[in-house]
């Protein structure tokens, strides 16, 4: 049986740079970056736009019960299913799948380190923990951390109620997300997916685990081609949501797309052997149906090394493609990666044109063409490689 | 033969491996001769100080060690010997080399408290914040916590071991997350992309911060005295649920291709569905619909009538929210036959495994399928008259199953169920 088509008919971003379609269009054609290197000094962070949540949240009850990350995902749902004319039709919603890619949300920093500075100076015998945690911590916070959360968020807030199920998994957690959705609707086991995932980077509880690897972006901002000498990834903050529907669904509603999802592979590389990563995405290449060597790439590329360099190794092979780098304009957004990149490339099919380039490296080249073909490209920064092709409706 | 393919025209997917570890013991056997003997794993806990705590017994897995501890790593070992156990039965690919993806539920990873603290304990300054607690993170001493405690670290681990193929999904949805696995396993090879998948689920979170949390809820039994009598699903003293470890995992095939190889079937995934509860982040929607819903898509994902559940492995939790609701949603659609089924709660005995319990209890009703023996719910000794469901109380009974209904229903309105049955329809 054929594959069905599917389409991209709702786009939901929040970032850095502000929320909705018009006001990152407008700041990828500024070249703006909202970058900080105060906060959490020395590292550089990508802090969320200041935002009022009730537009889509509109119950401060709800809010209440969420930490950031959560209010950003289903902030970014709630644009993806207004931008596809879905929101509050129940029908469509209570049959609509669900696949999010998220890590775990904001711990409660000051309990935190409060037990660990005791602890640190002889002051919390083992039992002593128990009691910490059981008067100190508040009861919904588990509530905010939980990977499904944002899920259980999303179908509370905005009612999407058909199935739900959480990816986690860093990076490659998006990359499969978008990949299952785009399978289930092509082989027809799903008509209408919101596919998604929220990252808040103003978090010193976050920068731990990246710390341990020296992951972390510190002491000054760079654009991520220019960090060769400077390794590291800025933590950004994006909501990033697309609603992917079979054509035949979208057509049956009248919806418009904004491109078409042609293709997602994912790869898990053997990233002991060096080149693992360069080797992973020359075998992934030739699966997308990449017509044009003149297409687009949008790479979500951290900043982080060795992955940055295999992947720029492979780049130069492909000197054709009009590349752009999500991380030197929203940093890295971890589990919202990929549906970054995949909103970017939807954005860009749909206006007829690619934002400008941002990279004094010159590796990211003008093009001025509109482009038809994008290929949206994840490398985890430890584990997990993929890439997507996103194409004008035909 | 029979066709290889359902009535829908999908391939008909088969279990031909399973491997198992709960509080009960490792493997099958144990797991099967001490379930249906109305064993309890529950026990009081040893591994850390019991101060201050509300609830002091769980399921823990205490036979399996790993040094240094983390929830983590002790979910991931259990994972490791679940799936083991599987791939023998299975006799599918060779070492290190399973011919399909992986599918992996798994509890949300965070840095854990004994890491946290071997940290701070190195940190120079004196009444530390954040940044110089980060300050001693960084710089490669503690680079090995990086690959312990990022999310995709146990499914990197499973894939690198056994050789599974493509990237491995790490999910989580709650209570019905492996459940879930299997249903996205199911799926694969619905859709044909690959004629086996391995879906394996763990957990092992019984840690001090995961119970507080848990009992900030107000979620677990605080029964403590004797802890085996305080998981008491459908009774009408249970006043909550019982944290458990363990891990499930099944190798899951294609009818065609389990018969190519004369893989011997050990019963079939013959439906699975799935349908979010939007009422609230802890507490079912009280009319029941969503689980009522879930059931039917169940139902009719495996083409079935209600006539046809001839058992029901319940999610049977023992809260006093999930049982009553069970019994509505399962009454909803069953109707008049609700009081012909046959219904028991494993978590009776081991405890909820919370991640894993959806794939823990998917292996228990095959087995049941097996030995035509339905396991008891232990701890029935006082019915809730609001729950007439036929329990099989206490012992555990002989009956013809056919086809057993297992379901899964989680916080933040995950609910899932798996119909499985002993032979290809």
């Amino acid at each position: 049986m054929a594959e069905k088509e599917v389409w991209i008919t709702g786009v939901g971003l929040l970032s850095s740079l502000g929320e909705g379609l018009d006001a990152h269009w407008q700041a990828l054609g500024e070249k703006r970056v909202n970058a900080d290197d105060k906060r959490l000094a020395p590292y550089v962070i990508h802090p969320i736009a200041p935002v009022s949540f009730d537009a889509q949240i509109p119950k401060k009850g709800d809010q209440r019960q969420m930490e950031t990350w959560q209010r950003i995902g289903t902030y970014a749902a709630g644009l993806a299913l207004d931008s596809a004319g879905v929101k509050g039709n129940q029908e469509i919603l209570s049959r609509m799948d669900m696949i999010i890619a998220a890590g775990g949300g904001e711990r409660d920093l000051n309990v935190d380190l409060a037990i660990m500075n005791a602890d640190a100076q002889g002051k919390l015998p083992p039992a002593l923990l128990n009691e910490k945690l059981m008067n100190e911590l508040r009861p919904t916070l588990f509530l905010a951390q939980l990977s499904n959360l944002l899920a259980g968020n999303i179908a509370i807030v905005h009612g999407v109620c058909g199935t739900s199920r959480t990816f986690m998994g860093e990076e490659a957690s998006s990359i499969d997300a978008a990949r299952i959705a785009v399978a289930r609707i092509g082989a027809g086991q799903s008509d209408i997916a919101l596919v998604g995932a929220a990252h808040n980077g103003d978090r010193g509880d976050l920068l731990m685990l990246y710390s341990f690897g020296d992951f972390a972006l510190k002491d000054q901002y760079a654009p991520v081609w220019a960090r060769r000498n400077h390794p590291g990834f800025a933590i950004g903050s994006a909501g990033a949501f697309l609603v992917m529907e079979s054509r035949e669904h979208a057509e049956a509603r009248g919806a418009k797309p904004y491109a078409r999802l042609t293709k997602v592979v994912a790869d898990l590389a053997k990233r002991k052997q060096p080149g693992a990563v360069t080797k992973s995405l020359q075998t992934m290449w030739p699966q997308l149906g990449v017509s044009n060597d003149n297409a687009v790439l949008i790479t979500g590329a951290t900043g982080a090394e060795p992955a940055t360099a295999e992947e720029r190794e492979f780049l130069g092979q492909h000197p054709g493609l009009a590349v752009r780098a999500t991380g030197t304009t929203f940093g890295h957004t971890m589990e919202a990666q990929f549906p970054l990149g995949l909103a970017l490339a939807a954005l860009s099919i749909s206006r007829g044109a690619l934002y400008p380039a941002n990279d004094p490296t010159g590796l990211e080249v003008e093009k001025t063409a509109a482009p038809t073909q994008i290929v949206v490209l994840g490398v985890g920064h430890w584990q997990g490689e993929g890439m997507a092709l996103v194409e004008a409706v035909k | 033969m029979t066709a290889p393919r359902d009535k829908f025209g999908r391939p008909i997917v088969v279990v031909t491996g399973m491997g198992i570890v709960t509080s009960l013991g490792g493997g099958k056997t144990d797991n099967w001769k001490r379930l249906s003997a109305g064993e309890s794993g529950i026990k009081t806990v040893t591994r850390f100080p019991l101060d201050s705590l509300k609830t002091t017994m769980a399921g823990a897995v205490d036979f399996v060690t790993v040094d240094p501890f983390s929830s983590t790593s002790l979910s991931q070992r259990l994972a490791e010997i679940a799936t083991e156990e599987a791939l023998e039965q299975s006799g599918i690919g060779s070492k290190g080399d399973f011919p399909g993806p992986l599918f992996l539920a798994v509890a949300p990873i965070e840095t854990e408290w004994p890491q946290r603290l071997e940290i701070a304990r190195e940190v120079p300054t004196k009444d530390f914040g954040i940044i110089d607690y980060l300050a001693t993170c960084s710089g490669g001493k503690f680079a090995h916590f990086h690959r312990r405690f990022t999310f995709g670290s146990v499914a990197l681990h499973l894939a690198e071991t056994f050789g599974t193929k493509g990237s491995p999904i790490s999910l989580s949805t709650a209570c019905a997350s492996g459940a879930t696995a299997i249903q996205l396993g199911v799926e694969a090879i619905r859709r044909g992309e690959t004629d086996a998948t391995l879906c394996v689920a763990t957990d092992g979170s019984v840690n001090p911060e995961a119970m507080v949390r848990f009992s900030l809820l107000s979620a677990l039994s605080t029964q403590n005295d004797p802890p085996q009598g305080a998981s008491k699903p459908f009774s009408k003293n249970r006043d909550g649920f019982v944290m458990a470890e363990g891990a499930g995992a099944l190798v899951l095939e294609s009818y065609e291709a389990a018969m190519a190889r004369g893989a011997r079937i050990l019963g079939v995934v013959a439906g699975c569905g799935e349908l979010t509860d939007s009422f609230h982040r802890t507490r079912s929607a009280p009319d029941g619909k969503p689980a009522i819903g879930c059931v039917r898509k169940t139902l009719a994902d495996a083409g079935m009538e209600p006539e046809q559940i001839d058992h029901i492995n319940a999610h049977g939790t023992s809260t006093p929210e999930n049982d009553k609701m069970e019994y509505l949603a399962t009454s909803a659609v069953f109707g008049e036959h609700t009081k012909n089924i046959p219904v028991s709660s494993n978590k009776s005995m081991v405890g909820h495994t919370i991640s894993a319990a959806g794939a823990v209890e998917a292996i228990f009703s095959l087995l049941t399928l097996e030995h035509q023996r339905i396991p008891p719910t232990i701890n029935y000794e006082v019915p809730d008259p609001a729950i007439p469901f036929d329990v099989v109380g206490n012992k555990a009974r002989d009956a013809k199953v056919t086809a057993v209904m297992s379901n899964s229903f989680g916080f933040g309105g995950q609910n899932a169920s798996l119909i499985l049955t002993r032979e290809p329809a």
